[in-house]
């Protein structure tokens, strides 16, 4: 074992004395020294497990992960949080996932629109309000073209049975109508929310698209929720390379693209562990090929471009490559403006799904070294997808708290974190640079040729503000 | 070197070759018809949809309404070394936690007990132990206020009999404090929550502490803010207190929690009531409430329980502050300073001159139930004309409550009062009756946008913008920053409006 894997293990060690007995041996197994030749076997996390009670975990429920992150963002479908008023309202146009319509009329992405749980539901049950809920709702907003019941605890704990008023409802409507058993107890973080979100659209919308033609060029791109306008920088890529994208998911995505994405030639998945899961199965069903690619800085849009080609002909190979040509003076003045600036910074991450990797390509492109990072609902394949990307001795925490989080930040002392709201404005107080790397801060797009100058100024920003010198005044 | 010029969201999406790329990807969108669009967007402005609009029962619209337990982890916070501890599934506290975030910019820290599956089978007591043991050890409060999310609620957890058991288990000590409120999601809101809060913090900390009460001239008042998220409000109170010599205890001030200084390091408890002020409260002379709607139980138990005073003193606008001050003076044989005074006179100064700009000028407003019968108030004092009142969390004494208050003005004639009622209803009312400005919280910046009708962000949640909630809105202070905050509007739109006619002036 290396001297950089024994150090960090010390800190690790440190920092876990501050728990109690039971809680330190389990927070122990998702706290490790990163390998990234995966030989040494204390180095792999344990992830995917309930997380201890009291400890100020970061992570959400399985309601932010199906309403949240996969329906949210479909846009002419009403997603209806179903249950008491709080959820919706926390999660009301959270996630920016941007999208073309006319919000009220044709789309409904920015409403909150929910069944306002009250005790009487509880003790009689929602059902007969809910059904009466939907055809409201279909008055009031003829061009829907779907409508998604989004669960919320006491759905599942009083036994009411959305199943039930979703097939009669669809009927009478004549619009597909989705329950999805999301309710916050299950599971043990988002993660089962885009788990039961995807069986939910392979269940009742998958296959009932229209598409006139198909094409040898035609793709689905998957997992990538448009958040500052990420997954119109993507598109703009693969439509620049010669390809057809007949579907975008789920951002800024309409029901009818969900129900078309089956006839592409491939799936091109962003967002990996939300929507791995429709993948494998279009893959078992249509023998449709999936391939994970990066969009994150120059370096991995290279090696992603050229990935997603291999899969097709001469011609997009070479457009690959014009594409590579054309762009790389673009990246290079990029890189030659905020290089000098952020050169040697480091940096801690613990953010999502696929950010914890899938970003380190673009802050190294800068110069910058991620010294930590860590997923709130990665499991197993996403660890494994992240050691080979970080130095040998870096943390790798899952499911942190916000002890933790302080500790490490304390003693690796990094330049800048990267992580969510929650995380944001303590890492101020701490006069640590900080930018979410959820939402962009309300920046973006982060993807693509178009997304890198504006993360580079970000980080830029960030890190070189003149305002964290204010913090210490100097006498 | 010439530097990059970088292109983000806000300028990028605009560009042609993103705006073709969207007309391309109509393709497999299957989109209705642009008439047919146009069509059902035109018909949504019109009576006919209105009361369609207005005949639905089962479905909430965007609206101005959260849970119980962000009033209670809001209210708990307020107290010093007070860590809110909440009893049910995770990611209740994630949704607080940022929501708070997110309104004040400020870090925010509260406990949950991660409840899953198998405590909806077997109830939540090991979620509770092992919760308090963990957040004890680790973040070492002085106090824990436990609260609940609807998990817990339905599945029936008895918090009394966990609390003892942690104790009788040793999980923490036998003295720390740990209050407990019961705040199901799927009653009230988040003014119920503070309130039962409140109520369970107040009950716990000061068992066994009454004494000698401060009868005495001059003897200590308690006050309770409500749920008030303006943290200028805090400081403001405790200003004006201050220059009128009252010795008073604020129950529950989050001024520090959501107003720390930076000073390069994260306090976990920057502040907060301290606890044998708080122990304290039940020896007051009287209590003294800012808001009635989110502390009705609280002032009801202080009444009977402990045989204080209690008044209901909101001081939002001139008239009220006015009551405010008199009310003060009069259980604590304070005079009102001349310090006081002038302040009044500053603040019917400004609204003197501005009142030109807003008298007549017609309004729609949305928000909670003490914060939109201190905004009514006010606007009427200066000659404007409250129109649509929509509140969401509103009850039918509410609405008895605006309407007294509506028929006291002449500029109250047009008011309508909708309790229960969200933003979507409020789209229709702006349509069919159209006004000159909307007030509410940010999210009203949709109505802004479907009908053109200038936002006056007052309220909560502020998201879009930034620092407004450190300005007071109480007192006269918080009057000169009303008059501010709507004549500068008016006064905005006024530009917009005329910029390519003769009327655009430089002196106003």
């Amino acid at each position: 074992m290396s001297t950089a894997i024994k150090e960090t293990q010390k800190l690790i060690e440190e920092v876990l004395d501050a728990y109690p007995e039971k809680a330190k041996k389990d927070r122990a197994k998702h706290l490790a020294a990163n390998d990234p030749s995966g030989q040494c076997s204390t180095c792999q996390v344990k992830s995917n497990i309930k997380s201890r009670p009291g400890v100020m975990t970061v992570r959400g429920c399985a309601y932010a992960g199906a309403k949240g992150v996969v329906w949210g963002p479909v846009k002419d479908q009403i997603t209806i949080s179903h249950g008491p008023i709080g959820c919706g309202q926390y999660s009301w146009w959270a996630r920016r996932n941007y999208y073309n319509g006319q919000t009220g009329i044709d789309t409904f992405g920015t409403m909150h629109i929910t069944t306002d749980f009250q005790e009487k539901d509880i003790v009689y049950g929602g059902d007969k309000n809910l059904h009466a809920a939907l055809h409201e709702l279909k008055e009031l907003f003829p061009l829907a073209k779907s409508m998604g019941i989004l669960s919320e605890c006491p759905v599942g704990l009083i036994g009411d049975d959305i199943e039930a008023v979703s097939k009669k409802a669809a009927k009478e409507l004549g619009i597909p109508i989705v329950p999805v058993r999301c309710e916050g107890f299950r599971g043990v973080s988002q993660s089962l929310g885009h788990h039961i979100a995807n069986d939910t659209i392979r269940d009742y919308i998958l296959g009932k698209g229209k598409l006139e033609k198909t094409t040898p060029y035609d793709v689905a791109l998957i997992g990538d929720y448009n958040i500052g306008g990420d997954a119109w920088a993507s598109r703009k890529m693969l439509e620049e390379m010669g390809l057809r994208v007949i579907a975008q998911w789920t951002g800024d995505a309409s029901i009818n693209e969900m129900g078309i994405a089956h006839k592409a030639k491939l799936n091109l998945i962003h967002c990996y562990r939300s929507m791995n899961y429709i993948c494998r199965h279009m893959e078992e069903t249509y023998g449709i090929p999936w391939v994970e690619f990066n969009f994150f800085g120059p370096t991995k849009i290279y090696q992603s471009l050229r990935k997603i080609a291999s899969y097709f002909d001469d011609r997009i190979k070479e457009n690959a490559e014009k594409m590579i040509e054309k762009y790389k003076p673009v990246m290079d003045a990029v890189v030659e403006q905020y290089k000098p600036r952020l050169e040697g910074k480091k940096v801690m991450l613990y953010v999502g799904g696929l950010r914890p990797r899938h970003t380190i390509g673009a802050y190294e492109d800068l110069g910058m070294e991620v010294v930590a990072s860590g997923y709130e609902f990665g499991h197993n394949d996403d660890y494994k997808r992240t050691y080979p990307e970080m130095k040998e001795g870096a943390v790798i925490m899952d499911d942190a708290t916000l002890y933790e989080l302080e500790e490490f930040t304390r003693r690796l002392r990094p330049d800048m974190v990267g992580s969510g709201i929650k995380e944001k404005y303590s890492y101020h107080k701490m006069g640590v640079p900080f930018r979410q790397m959820h939402s962009w801060d309300y920046s973006g797009p982060y993807h693509g040729f178009d997304g890198f100058p504006v993360f580079a100024r970000d980080m830029d920003m960030t890190v070189n503000s003149p305002t964290w010198d204010l913090i210490r005044r100097k006498r | 070197m010439k530097l990059l010029k970088i292109r983000d969201h806000n300028e990028l999406f605009q560009e042609q070759e993103y705006c073709e790329q969207f007309e391309k990807k109509r393709e497999f969108e299957d989109p209705w018809p642009a008439e047919k669009v146009n069509e059902v967007a035109e018909w949504t402005k019109t009576e006919e949809y209105k009361e369609l609009n207005f005949k639905r029962q089962n479905i909430k619209i965007n609206p101005a309404k959260a849970c119980q337990p962000l009033g209670a982890v809001f209210c708990a916070s307020g107290f010093e070394g007070t860590m809110p501890f909440v009893q049910g599934a995770q990611g209740c506290v994630a949704y607080f936690r940022s929501h708070l975030n997110r309104h004040f910019k400020e870090p925010f820290a509260a406990i949950s007990t991660s409840m899953t599956e198998d405590a909806a089978v077997f109830g939540g007591l090991n979620n509770m132990l092992e919760g308090l043991e963990n957040a004890y050890t680790l973040y070492h409060p002085k106090m824990l206020a436990v609260s609940t999310t609807c998990m817990a609620e339905v599945i029936g957890d008895d918090l009394n009999a966990y609390i003892r058991t942690a104790r009788e288990k040793g999980v923490i000590p036998k003295d720390l404090p740990v209050p407990f409120a019961h705040t199901p999601s799927f009653v009230g809101s988040y003014i119920n929550g503070y309130d039962n809060m409140m109520k369970g913090i107040l009950s716990t900390i000061t068992a066994g502490k009454k004494g000698e009460a401060h009868q005495k001239i001059g003897g200590k008042i308690n006050i309770i803010p409500g749920f008030d998220t303006y943290t200028g409000d805090y400081h403001e109170i405790k200003r004006m207190l201050k220059i009128m010599g009252v010795d008073f205890t604020l129950l529950s001030d989050v001024s520090d929690i959501f107003d720390s200084p930076n000073t390069g390091e994260y306090k976990l408890y920057p502040g907060g009531t301290p606890l044998v002020d708080a122990a304290d409260s039940i020896n007051a002379k009287a209590t003294v409430a800012l808001q009635k709607y989110s502390t009705l139980k609280t002032m009801d138990y202080i009444k009977k329980e402990w045989n204080q005073q209690t008044l209901v003193l909101p001081p939002i606008g001139v008239k009220n502050t006015d009551a405010f001050f008199d009310g003060v003076s009069k259980i604590t044989g304070k005079p009102i300073p001349k310090e006081i005074e002038d302040e009044r006179g500053r603040a019917v100064d400004a609204m003197i001159d501005s009142h030109p700009y807003v008298h007549g000028k017609r309004f729609a407003l949305v928000g909670d139930p003490d914060l939109l019968l201190g905004l009514i108030s006010f606007l009427m004092e200066m000659g404007g004309v409250p129109v649509h009142i929509v509140c969401t969390m509103g009850d039918k004494k509410f609405e008895e409550d605006a309407y007294n208050l509506l028929s006291g003005s002449p500029f109250g004639a047009e008011g309508k009062v909708y309790i229960g009622k969200d933003m979507w209803h409020l789209r229709s009312l702006m349509f069919t009756e159209p006004v000159d400005f909307l007030i509410g919280n940010s999210y009203a910046k949709f109505l802004w946008r479907d009908t053109g009708t200038p936002l006056i962000r007052i309220g909560f949640p502020l998201f879009d913008r930034h620092h407004l909630h450190r300005y007071p809105i109480i007192g006269y202070q918080g009057v000169i920053n009303l008059v501010n905050w709507v004549v500068n509007t008016v006064l905005d739109e006024m530009d917009r409006k005329t910029i390519n006619t003769t009327s655009f002036d430089v002196i106003r």
